[in-house]
């Protein structure tokens, strides 16, 4: 499991000699790809070996003084959706990068980023995940200003100061953390949190910096400002990696297990993710239908997608506060869990695709593509197939999470709290203007007369069809997760860690060593049965849908 | 409001100048001093968390234990936290690899627009 960060992490350092070997030919890309390729296989082992969470001690330490790297359902769950979608743009990047200077430094970046990903997902203690954090925002702030134009560089720099406000508030949140609870393990500070009998006010301070920062991370609507710049001014595979995991491993993810593991599922939080969340989903979208530039509306759709995750773990988060049954919770953070895996597969698709048209043609304007459906025909399919299950078309991946988040949220307004109707009628109407937007991008792309730049457009080369080709088949893929068996396998042990809130925080740690003050023997004595009749008790696992 | 919460509040003062900074200067060199003052505030507030107020009439000691493991007992007794130290040697660490980004950064931009006022670089739109 280490090998799931060590592995990019070497290979970014050895880049740096295997392109002084290749030079700017295109072999360099053979390490990165095969590395990718040799983390999803690790990726996927780890998803279907085995149930139970797996706690790794760094350099063999354990609590006290140790590191831990721990893999839980959630952590598998996207671990294997990072490999999946930086293995697709690094095959992508093979073509798509010639054209660009020093491809040695461009894949050295990109796997300190995936290094930093995965570190984020899988790191057992706050103060990793900053660091973590850090070390793939900073690969990504480089990536963002890789074409060293000057608009690069000026999202590049608007990237990188908010990036730093971001890291900073979860810095400063950290420490109060620490201060209040006295533990840095996601765990321990869970434990202390409920032992202390929930959330007290310098906690809650703590918390409003964590949704600040991740906040910005995760570019929910107030802290959206840099990510339409940023995203579309990557390079096409970057932009993929951006919107499809970086903004899910570094912001939603830490957010859900902020919020379920270690806040144990405050109803207060839950409400701020809840507004959050729908203000993101309904703005990005209205905004995104405004834009003229193919990438930048993307990149709005990405704001609005990921306030539909948002909304659907913040809605959960409250009504297992109030006590509604397991199935209803379970099914809002199924569907957020499934959108969010759905999302990533598909806007990494679409932004493959914008990729492929602007190298085909050199532009990103709207108004100036047009009838590219007969010109590049793979290209075109692709783009119809990953804007149909983005915008929720029957029977792609895309409907049925949609549609799960809207029953439980319809559900939740019914049976629980009234205020979920608003939400639920919001999430209806985006749906409604995700589906105008991308009928747009068809048709100013796709259909019509093909334009003057777009006469000379040629079809993209081999790898980067393949790589568009696989995220589309894959947008079909994801549909069948709604099937029980491969739910089961894949999605719910996911869910089960975060319904489980700060008590599934704890599986798999029956370590009871207390760092800073001794913790009564009585207590240290009944925590450990407890967790392993919990490990072992089967009923739990039943409830979930 | 005790004496004791005064350093806990400087701090706070001097991560709202950092953000003020950041958010209100038109320079980019003052947004990136905006960027370091914001950066060394949350590494203060990390190393004030680790001060353990001593039993009375004691100074608070440094972590580092000369005496071999006899004095182990009495050194954990006395001494401040350790671990925020380590945490703020990470994290200063990482500010400067940061600083040394933005700087770069800042560098070619001016190459680009042969200014540092971020009013005249508005080729992207909010």
């Amino acid at each position: 499991m280490p090998l799931l960060v060590a592995i990019p992490l070497a290979g970014g350092f050895l880049m740096p000699l295997v392109a002084r070997l290749t030079g700017a030919r295109r072999s360099a890309a053979a390490l990165p790809i095969l590395l990718a390729a040799g983390l999803l296989a690790l990726a996927v082992w780890l998803l279907l070996a085995a149930r139970e969470p797996i706690v790794y001690w760094v350099g063999g330490w354990t609590f006290p003084v140790g590191i831990s790297l721990v893999a839980d359902g959630l952590s598998r769950l996207m671990v294997v959706v990072v490999a999946v979608i930086s293995l697709v743009a690094l095959v992508f990047s093979v073509d798509y990068m010639a054209r660009f200077t020093s491809p040695g430094l461009y894949y050295t970046l990109f796997l300190l980023m995936l290094a930093g990903m995965n570190g984020v997902v899988l790191s057992g203690d706050l103060f990793n995940i900053f660091v973590f954090l850090e070390v793939a925002g900073i690969a990504s702030y480089a990536l963002v200003a890789f074409g060293t134009e000057s608009d690069e560089l000026e999202a590049g720099f608007k990237y990188l100061v908010l990036g730093t406000i971001a890291s900073t508030f979860i810095l400063v949140g950290i420490a109060l953390v620490y201060n209040v609870t006295g533990h840095l393990n996601w765990a321990k500070v869970g434990e202390a949190i409920t032992a202390a009998g929930g959330p007290t006010l310098p906690i809650y301070v703590a918390a409003a910096f964590f949704l600040m920062g991740f906040g910005l991370k995760a570019a929910m609507v107030p802290f959206h400002a840099w990510l339409p710049d940023a995203h579309p001014s990557a390079p096409a595979p970057i932009s993929a990696m951006l919107s499809g995991v970086l903004i899910k491993a570094s912001g939603v993810y830490v957010l859900a297990r902020l919020v379920f593991s270690v806040f144990d599922g405050d109803a207060g939080l839950g409400w701020v993710l809840v507004v959050l969340g729908t203000l993101s989903m309904v703005l990005g979208g209205l905004m995104a239908i405004g834009q003229g530039d193919f990438k930048r509306l993307l990149a709005y759709s990405s704001i609005s997608q990921v306030g539909y995750v948002v909304l659907a773990f913040g809605a959960a988060a409250v009504m297992r506060a109030r006590g509604m049954e397991q199935a209803a919770v379970g099914l809002a953070v199924f569907g957020g869990l499934f959108h969010l895996v759905n999302h990533a597969v598909s806007k990494s698709l679409l932004f493959l695709c914008s990729g492929s048209v602007e190298y085909a043609t050199g532009t990103r304007q709207l108004d100036r593509l047009g009838g590219l459906g007969g010109r590049m025909p793979v290209t075109a399919a692709c783009l119809r197939v990953g804007a149909l299950s983005i915008s929720g078309v029957p029977p792609l991946g895309g409907f049925w999470s949609k549609l799960i988040i809207i029953i439980a949220l319809a559900y939740m307004a019914v049976r629980g709290h009234w205020a979920f109707y608003i939400p639920t009628a919001l999430a209806v109407a985006t749906a409604a203007v995700t589906l105008v937007y991308y009928a747009k991008v068809q048709r100013f792309v796709l259909d019509g007369e093909p334009s003057e730049t777009v006469l000379r457009a040629r079809e993209v080369p081999f790898g980067m069809r393949a790589a568009t080709l696989v995220l589309a088949v894959l947008c079909f893929a994801t549909a069948l997760l709604v099937v029980p068996a491969i739910r089961d396998r894949v999605v719910t042990p996911a869910t089960e860690i975060v319904l489980g809130g700060a008590e599934a925080g704890r599986g798999g740690r029956t370590i009871t060593v207390e760092r800073k003050p001794a913790p009564p023997p009585a207590q240290a004595a009944a925590d450990a049965p407890a967790q392993t009749i919990r490990l072992q008790d089967g009923t739990r696992q039943g409830e979930t849908p | 409001m005790t004496l004791q919460m005064v350093p806990y509040m400087l701090t706070f003062l001097l991560l709202v100048a950092g953000l003020y900074a950041i958010v209100a200067k038109r320079n980019l060199v003052k947004v990136i001093v905006g960027i370091l003052i914001l950066d060394y505030a949350a590494n203060l507030l990390l190393v004030l968390t680790g001060y353990r107020t001593p039993p009375a009439g004691q100074a608070p000691v440094a972590p580092i234990l000369t005496g071999g493991a006899a004095q182990a007992q009495e050194l954990a007794a006395t001494a401040v936290d350790p671990i925020p130290q380590a945490l703020v040697l990470t994290s200063i660490v990482i500010g400067l690899s940061v600083a040394a980004l933005v700087v770069a950064l800042a560098v070619r931009l001016y190459e680009k627009y042969g200014t540092f006022d971020t009013e005249l670089m508005r080729n992207l739109k909010g």
